[in-house]
């Protein structure tokens, strides 16, 4: 408690620990989902597709850790499951807003104000205008539901992030004079932007690539729970809840640990955005 | 300040313009013809051709486009298919549901967000402090459906004060409605609320930094009465553009709540809607609910204006 007294006198010290600290805290959550969902790929304590109904609804015990649900499914097992779907949704939902959103950001950066500038710009505002929820709405509404469905979703709404994001760093490096020997060397905006620039607003990325990751984690469940997302047999943390919502009364605990799961996952990937924003960028201040 | 306004009213209205492209455009990329989608497969000729007819789909896409738009512009989003009544209609009387919902949740998440946001930054480093910061990480963190279904197991089901879902229309009373939409609100507040006291934690963090609230203070005005005066309106700026973004989330959010508590909204009909494949429905509550982005975006806009003189003459 002493350290948190003498916080106002020794802002860097406390700092340093408090960003260590949750790094590390978060880092040993992600790792635990991360290992969770990894094990998973090869074995769950109960096979998460066969139903078993004699054994429904039973409270969290042994075997069964977190109880069963209304098919005699082991939750235990689903969550594990469920994280798979989760990450590899977020996931690829973070590469497609990086893998399209850098790039426009980097042209755009090239000439500030110019046309190209100008349309990218305002298609990121556009795109902006559309919510996760509302893109996956439309999509599912031609071409049906599916996790598929809800990674283009939340895909398309991380682009005008990773397009802001990298746009902004961009211009005030472009302004540097590492930058200015290359183009006198004679390199073209292409080259500059991947050999010079990319490398110095990697650090940026990865910060920003947790916060989107987990911001993806809950846009997924949200998905899921309303059933725009993954479809059944597959486990999905959102449908659970969904699922479990008619039987909040008698079987608290099926609401509980899939809620559970997203909370200290999502916790995690900011508590590690948190960390790794103090670490890898020491200008930028850890408050937001 | 009208120059600042107009051009801003101008790129509210090509926003809007290219949303509804866009919207038209993915609507009709529909596999196959929206007709037929919308029978389904095992639907007789004639049927098809019927509906053709009724919706208009024998007309050219841009023909069909303009339709749509200058329907839009008087009020008349075109007739629903499964519902058999005009799609405003449909609107009209649930977006009396989604509306206050949204509204109370924004009033709400923006009351608890400023106090808390302010007592930490002028504490900053002290245990209140880091409450606060450990409190809102959490806050974020939490999916607001499940925190309504959290909400719902302890104050419904558990102590009984509120039904745990349902709405009984703002007919049966105004106390009725809201206390129906109470628990809504509320979760979908709190965690908005944590992002918003982040927020506007760091921006006066960042404000009482400054040299002219060292000014202040050096004039003799104690470290509240700087506050007050001088970091505060200064901190609003980006505090106002999470605002702005928020609301498009309670938008989303409040879709998704409904059908935690079996709300009468848009949420519910959007919903329907999909899996009775009557795009006419999605298609036109989308574009509202983008609409409602775009001219809160527009509005945040002006109000930057309003709190910084100098955006006026920069833009």
């Amino acid at each position: 408690m002493s350290t948190v007294n003498n916080a106002p006198r020794k802002p860097s010290l406390l700092r340093m620990v408090f960003g260590s600290l949750s790094l590390s805290l978060g880092l040993a959550i992600i790792v635990v989902f991360f290992g969770g969902a990894l094990i998973s790929l090869i074995w769950t304590p109960f096979d998460v597709t066969s139903l078993d109904i004699p054994n429904k609804l039973k409270a969290p015990g042994f075997p069964n850790l977190m109880g069963t649900d209304h098919f005699g499914r082991d939750v235990f097992s689903m969550i594990l499951v469920g994280a798979r779907t989760s990450i590899a949704v977020a996931v690829v939902a973070v590469g497609i807003g990086m893998g399209l959103g850098v790039p426009l950001g980097l042209a755009a950066a090239v000439r500030p104000g110019s046309f190209m500038d100008e349309v990218i710009m305002r298609g990121n505002d556009l795109v902006f205008a559309f919510p996760a929820l509302l893109i996956a709405i439309m999509i599912t509404a031609v071409f049906g539901p599916g996790a598929i469905n809800a990674i283009i979703a939340i895909g398309i709404f991380n682009i005008p992030v990773f397009a802001r994001l990298s746009r902004g760093a961009a211009l005030s490096l472009w302004t540097r004079d590492f930058v200015l020997s290359a183009r006198v060397a004679g390199k073209g905006p292409l080259r500059i932007s991947y050999e010079h620039i990319l490398p110095n607003i990697l650090n940026l990325l990865i910060v920003q690539g947790t916060i989107q990751f987990s911001l993806g984690i809950l846009a997924e469940a949200g998905l899921s729970y309303v059933g725009l997302g993954a479809q059944p047999p597959i486990p999905s943390w959102g449908r659970m809840l969904a699922e479990s919502q008619t039987m909040i009364s008698f079987a608290p605990h099926l609401a509980l640990f899939p809620g559970v799961a997203i909370v200290l996952t999502v916790l995690g990937l900011n508590l590690m955005g948190d960390g790794l924003r103090d670490i890898l960028d020491p200008k930028i201040r850890r408050e937001r | 300040m009208l120059r600042y306004s107009l051009k801003r009213l101008f790129s509210l209205v090509i926003s809007l313009l290219v949303a509804s492209i866009v919207i038209f455009v993915v609507i009709e990329i529909v596999p196959g013809d929206p007709a037929t989608y919308m029978l389904g497969i095992n639907a007789q000729e004639d049927t098809i051709a019927a509906l053709r007819e009724e919706l208009g789909l024998n007309a050219t896409k841009i023909e069909r486009y303009w339709g749509w738009l200058s329907g839009m512009m008087v009020g008349d989003f075109g007739t629903s298919y499964t519902y058999r009544s005009p799609v405003s209609e449909l609107i009209g009387d649930r977006i009396w549901v989604s509306l206050p919902l949204a509204l109370i949740a924004l009033t709400l998440s923006t009351a608890i967000a400023f106090p808390i946001g302010i007592l930490a930054a002028s504490r900053r480093g002290s245990v209140t402090d880091m409450s606060v910061m450990g409190a809102t990480q959490l806050g974020v963190a939490i999916p607001n459906f499940w925190f309504a279904m959290i909400l719902v197991l302890i104050f419904a089901i558990n102590l009984r004060w509120f039904a745990s879902g349902g709405f009984p229309g703002w007919d049966e009373g105004l106390f009725a409605g809201l206390k129906a939409l109470t628990l809504p609100a509320i979760a979908l507040a709190l965690p908005q609320a944590s992002i918003l006291a982040r927020v506007m934690r760091t921006s006066l963090l960042d404000t009482l930094s400054e040299d002219f609230v060292r000014t202040a203070r050096a004039k003799g005005l104690s470290k509240a009465k700087a506050l007050r005066r001088h970091a505060l309106r200064n901190a609003l700026i980006p505090v106002l553009t999470i605002i702005g973004l928020q609301f498009s989330f309670m938008l989303a959010g409040a879709i998704i709540i409904e059908n935690v508590f079996y709300l009468p909204g848009l949420g519910r009909l959007i919903f329907q809607s999909i899996s009775q494949r009557d795009l006419i429905v999605v298609e036109s509550v989308v574009m509202l609910l983008v609409f409602a982005v775009i001219l809160v975006n527009f509005l945040v806009d002006l109000t930057y204006a309003l709190v910084d003189p100098r955006l006026r003459g920069r833009q």
